[in-house]
């Protein structure tokens, strides 16, 4: 048994499986940042930090005649999200209830999720730079309307173009930018999304938790996810009624090349 | 290049399932590449023409073992299964009977997880 400590639950194998899929669902359509950036790993929950590759002068050393240096790492953060299932519903989806209430578990996977979206792009104060803040190109405004839309994110990639970072290009963007694209056709009928993926040569990802919109290159090495326990499902405790699980994962997140992304604010 | 490695659309498949299928097609590879220097070296007789083929047969072995670790630390019943067998002396065909009816009896994966480190197995989206 690990961390996790799942077989201590007062949880059936099918109802795992249940809760394993429905976790799985709800991640993988949330989850923008891993659609758009590097992934390494999983290195395991003992895994602690990234390797910089570099060192930093140490004074005073133990003895004279001697020079001190001391390795730089990341530390990886941990993100959790707690959450409280009925078992009655859990009884009932081993009897074949099709209709459990796994609602509770669907909210976690969606702010976890949108947790990992707003460190990887917007950063987490003192633990992840994020692209956005990185990025050293001016961040436009996307505009007040998605017919804009093409303009702006053309714009961007002639930013990335001017700096030699070459494509394909993804654009992540925010729930809001997000519906205004997919609902919008231009003059004579031609939807928005095949143009801006014309314009890009890449996909448009759902990112939420994204204020405004992000284009990044795909060309690969720029953006540096580096996991250490995947996304995974724990349990914590239970009583008579429910049974109290966790999403969790631990990740660092670096930026190798800050002009490979254009914010566009919302 | 083809993508024969493929059965379903890739466009449809996961990303770890993507993966779990060119390790697939690797080891098969591997595999192939092991019988081939082993019919090479039966009908060669220049000794060092030999030990060249020997030398790159051992590297077949190393990467077969190294792709079938891989897919085996990624599919605990596969493990579980293989633990039975390999390395194992007896009956073979006993062994793999006892083992896959040990790895296989239950509803799946339950509390242990689908995959060794309990995880979901999502990692990376990128190209999905």
């Amino acid at each position: 048994m690990n961390h996790l400590l799942r077989p201590q639950a007062p949880i059936s194998d099918a109802g795992w499986q249940l809760l394993d899929e429905e976790a799985r669902e709800r991640l993988g359509a949330a989850l923008g940042a891993r659609k758009l950036v590097d992934f390494s790993g999983p290195h395991g929950w003992d895994y602690s930090a990234t390797n910089l590759g570099r060192t930093r002068p140490l004074g005073s050393p133990p003895r004279e005649g001697v020079s001190g240096r001391q390795r730089m790492v990341l530390p990886v953060v941990e993100l959790r999200a707690d959450f409280a299932l009925s078992r009655e519903e859990l009884r009932d989806a081993d009897r074949g209830a099709e209709d459990a209430d796994l609602a509770p578990l669907d909210q976690a996977a969606h702010q976890i999720a949108v947790a990992e979206n707003v460190a990887v792009f917007h950063g987490w104060e003192d633990a992840v730079a994020g692209i956005t803040s990185a990025s050293p190109h001016d961040a436009p405004s996307l505009g007040e309307t998605a017919e804009h839309y093409p303009g702006q994110v053309a714009g961007a990639v002639e930013m990335l173009l001017c700096s030699g970072i070459t494509g394909p290009y993804g654009l992540a963007l925010g729930r809001e930018q997000y519906r205004r694209v997919v609902e919008t056709a231009e003059h004579g009928g031609y939807p928005l999304l095949d143009h801006l993926h014309k314009i890009l040569e890449g996909p448009i990802v759902w990112s939420p938790g994204v204020q405004g919109a992000v284009v990044v290159s795909l060309r690969g090495g720029d953006f540096l996810f580096e996991s250490g326990q995947d996304l995974s499902l724990g349990y914590d405790s239970h009583d008579a009624d429910v049974v109290r699980l966790y999403l969790e994962e631990s990740f660092s997140f670096r930026v190798a090349t800050p002009e490979a992304a254009v914010a566009l604010r919302a | 290049m083809g993508f024969d490695q493929y059965h379903e659309p890739p466009e449809e498949l996961p990303a770890v399932t993507r993966t779990f299928a060119r390790l697939c097609a690797s080891l098969t590879e591997e595999a192939e590449a092991i019988g081939w220097y082993e019919q090479r070296i039966a009908l060669e007789r220049d000794p060092e023409a030999l030990a060249v083929m020997r030398d790159a047969q051992g590297e077949e072995f190393k990467h077969f073992a190294m792709d079938l670790e891989y897919l085996l630390r990624r599919t605990p019943p596969w493990r579980e299964i293989a633990q039975g067998i390999l390395f194992q002396s007896g009956d073979i065909v006993e062994h793999g009977e006892e083992a896959e009816a040990e790895a296989l009896d239950g509803d799946g994966p339950g509390a242990a997880g689908a995959f060794e480190d309990g995880s979901l197995g999502i990692g990376s989206l990128k190209g999905r």
